[in-house]
């Protein structure tokens, strides 16, 4: 038997790990056995089944996927649907393409126009969720709003911005909200890439599009991969849209994480809600799996 | 230095150690805001209840804390509160969540909570029986009811007069034909206006199935829960829906957007305020609470312009029990939390509040229809009027612990149909459904089947 050298004996190595594992533990393992186990009850907060929980087997998990209501709004799949959406327009489009564009259009400047709009996004990024929500409302109401303020100067008609286009409002609300992360990511990517490559291409008379699409982009792939997955999750999770429209009107923004909070802890239904989560947990698994296959992929590729 | 920190650190761990001992404190809890939501109440016990009680409990501190946010909020902190063993001593309750709070155990009949004291209380003979039940569950009582309500149509004289509706000063619509013309009426008068509000969307919670659905509801001659099961498909339910329709969808006789925004009623409340709407069906609350002189929305020269009338069947005789007009009651009061360290000290407080005494200095901050025989009615004649007139023609709701869910359905299917996005028949099936699911096949009827 060959043994491997560690720098630490094995005893030691787990002292050292006992307090991470102990937290772990606690906070992480036992609520998600915890949840595991209450998403095949029928617990509630309130009511009979709140003194008695019953074992339900899979009816949780058979109510979500009931192909006859899935797709009715309120539902699991509708809000499936709408999260889809979100998690597109707003991640993928909105923040990723977003903060690189404001990565490359400020590469290898400086000035004040770069800093402003950087510690901007970086504001926009950074102040807590419920003063960004009520600063939204403000900007986005109906009677008194900042928008239809602007709108009216110039002559155009008011918008019912949260009722009239409410899946609209929330996607960019996110995509504002979040964008500094991408552009930091991006930016410190690009401040990665040799100048001297790009020197070359100028030399070699090359485009700003040939540039990006040639060298930037090739070079900092590992970076939108990681970006993306990043804020995949993170969009998917999301609570935010809540503090905007409540998952409304008529459930037209209730994303995943909004229809767990309803089920949960406005209709105490702590079995469905449980369910939901375990959902969510799986295909959070899957953009992790994927995200780490592409990993892979490109490490091997090298 | 160091010693003094350790001496002043001893001194205030042994300070919190001892302090209950040498006097007790009760935390009290309401949906009510000074200046805001319910403010005549804080007034009444801050000014009056809790001084009067400190006075006659030496050492004894009580807080308000006063809760600000809707009713669902309220009542999901209590759900939390009371499910970890926490939660203020003495609650303002809603009659309707007794059954599901004391079905899971979260709450205790008042005499399993502070004992016998309970059962020997003076009150018990000065209050009606239907009004004990308020706050009762399984034939046990939870808690101590303020009083009943009733509702009706609140309307605008001069709106009504203005629009050209007949008899505008003592308007009273017989049939929903009725309602539907005088709305049509405004609305051509006032193309920018919403005459009529009746509830409808899941934002505005309870407010939507009592004030909205139930008024409606009753006068097709039905109730959610008739003879031990939950109708899911009726007559009635479509009725009710092809009325809503009807306001929000196809005319627009009410507004669309006030049903489904987060703080729709504050702003159908403003909008009665303002004249933008002409009738609005509520509850009793409307005139006590909300439209005084001094309140958000007080309406201006209330006496002159603001009037009240029957909410009609949807044709004369078509009601419940046959009725020509309909009307829906609650009752809000005050409960015990099972888990308070001071059960006696928080029962003497909950006595105390609705001692005699206290309950008449209660008229005189809101009057309204008293819980107690030997509190006299105020004399105010829109109380005495509206208990006359409609408390032998209403209805309270089911106390089946599963009422609150099978509400949140209502309110669901309500919001689909005036959202315009499931017609009435979609809406009902969605409906039935999801009550099925929440009962069970057994506890349901669909009166559509043949």
């Amino acid at each position: 038997m060959h043994e491997r050298r560690t720098i630490l004996p094995l005893r030691t190595g787990l002292l050292f790990l006992g307090p991470a594992a102990l937290f772990i533990g606690a906070f992480i393992l036992l609520p998600f056995f915890w949840i595991a186990g209450v998403s095949f009850t029928n617990r509630s907060l309130t009511g009979a089944t709140a003194a008695n929980p019953q074992f339900v087997g899979l009816q949780n998990y058979l109510k979500l996927f009931d192909l006859s209501t899935f797709m009715n709004p309120g539902q699991f799949g509708s809000s499936l649907v709408i999260t889809g959406q979100f998690v597109f327009w707003s991640a993928i489009v909105g923040q990723a393409v977003l903060g690189l564009l404001l990565a490359w259009f400020f590469y290898r400047r400086t000035g004040w126009v770069k800093e402003s709009v950087q510690t901007l996004a970086i504001v926009a990024w950074i102040i807590p969720d419920v003063v960004v929500a009520f600063a939204w409302n403000a900007f986005l109401d109906y009677d008194g709003g900042t928008l239809n303020w602007l709108f009216g100067l110039v002559g155009l008609h008011k918008v019912d911005w949260l009722l009239a286009m409410p899946l609209l409002s929330i996607v960019l609300f996110n995509a504002w909200r979040g964008s500094a992360f991408s552009m930091l990511l991006f930016s410190s990517a690009l401040g990665s890439i040799p100048p001297s490559y790009l020197e070359t291409a100028d030399v070699a008379g090359a485009g700003p599009w040939q540039r990006l699409k040639d060298i930037i982009l090739p070079l900092i792939r590992t970076h939108i991969v990681t970006d993306l997955i990043l804020i995949t999750l993170w969009t998917f999770n999301t609570f935010g849209p809540f503090l905007l429209t409540g998952g409304g009107p008529a459930f037209r923004t209730e994303v995943v994480s909004v229809l767990t909070y309803r089920m949960a802890f406005k209709y105490f239904d702590f079995g469905t809600g449980s369910a939901l989560g375990m959902v969510m947990m799986l295909i959070n698994l899957g953009f992790a799996l994927v995200y780490l296959g592409l990993l892979r992929r490109q490490g091997g590729s090298r | 230095m160091k010693k003094r920190i350790i001496a002043l650190f001893t001194l205030l761990v042994l300070g919190a150690i001892m302090s209950p001992a040498f006097s007790q404190s009760l935390n009290i809890i309401c949906r009510c805001v000074a200046g805001g939501a319910n403010s005549n109440q804080v007034a009444w016990l801050k000014e009056y209840v809790i001084p009067e009680f400190e006075k006659a409990h030496a050492g004894v501190s009580v807080t308000l804390n006063e809760f600000g946010g809707t009713d669902d909020a309220l009542k999901q902190q209590y759900a939390l509160d009371l499910s970890v063993g926490k939660g203020n001593d003495v609650m303002g309750f809603d009659g309707f969540w007794i059954p599901e709070f004391a079905s899971g155990n979260l709450l205790k009949p008042l005499n399993a909570v502070a004992g016998s004291a309970v059962d020997g209380w003076e009150g018990w003979n000065h209050i009606a029986a239907g009004i004990q039940s308020i706050l009762s569950y399984g034939g046990e009582i939870y808690g101590i009811a303020n009083g009943t309500d009733v509702r009706m149509i609140f309307y605008r004289k001069d709106i009504l007069a203005q629009a050209g509706v007949a008899n505008a000063d003592a308007w009273q619509p017989t049939s929903w034909a009725d309602i539907a013309d005088a709305a049509a009426k405004v609305l051509a008068a006032f193309p920018d206006s919403a005459p009529l509000q009746i509830n409808a969307g899941t934002s505005m919670g309870e407010a939507t199935t009592l004030q909205g659905y139930y008024m409606l509801l009753l006068g097709t001659g039905e109730e959610p829960f008739m003879d031990g099961k939950w109708v899911v498909r009726s007559q009635g339910i479509l009725d009710t829906l092809n009325f809503y329709r009807e306001i929000y969808v196809d005319h627009a006789y009410g507004s669309q957007r006030v049903q489904l925004v987060n703080d729709g009623r504050n702003q159908s409340f403003a909008n009665f305020r303002d004249g933008k709407t002409a009738m609005l069906v509520e509850g009793d609350y409307f005139y006590r609470s909300v439209t005084p002189a001094g309140s958000e929305f007080a309406v201006e020269n209330r006496d002159e312009v603001m009037g009240w009338a029957k909410m009609p069947s949807e044709t004369p005789g078509a009601g419940i029990r046959g009725q020509d007009f309909v009307s829906a009651s609650g009752g809000t009061g005050w409960v015990l939390n099972p888990n308070t360290a001071n059960p006696q000290l928080a029962w003497e407080f909950l006595a105390f509040m609705n001692s005699q005494t206290a309950r008449e200095v209660w008229m005189t901050y809101q009057p309204g229809i008293p819980a107690r025989d030997d509190v006299a009615v105020p004399n105010n004649a829109f109380l005495t009027d509206t208990a006359a007139a409609l408390l032998p023609l209403t209805v309270s709701r089911p106390n089946n612990d599963f009422y609150a869910k099978v509400s949140e359905q209502i309110q669901l299917m309500t919001e689909n149909v005036v959202s315009g996005q499931m017609t009435p028949q979609q809406a009902m099936d969605a409906y039935a459904a999801a009550v099925t699911g929440i009962v069970g096949a057994d506890a349901t009827v669909d009166l559509l089947a043949h």
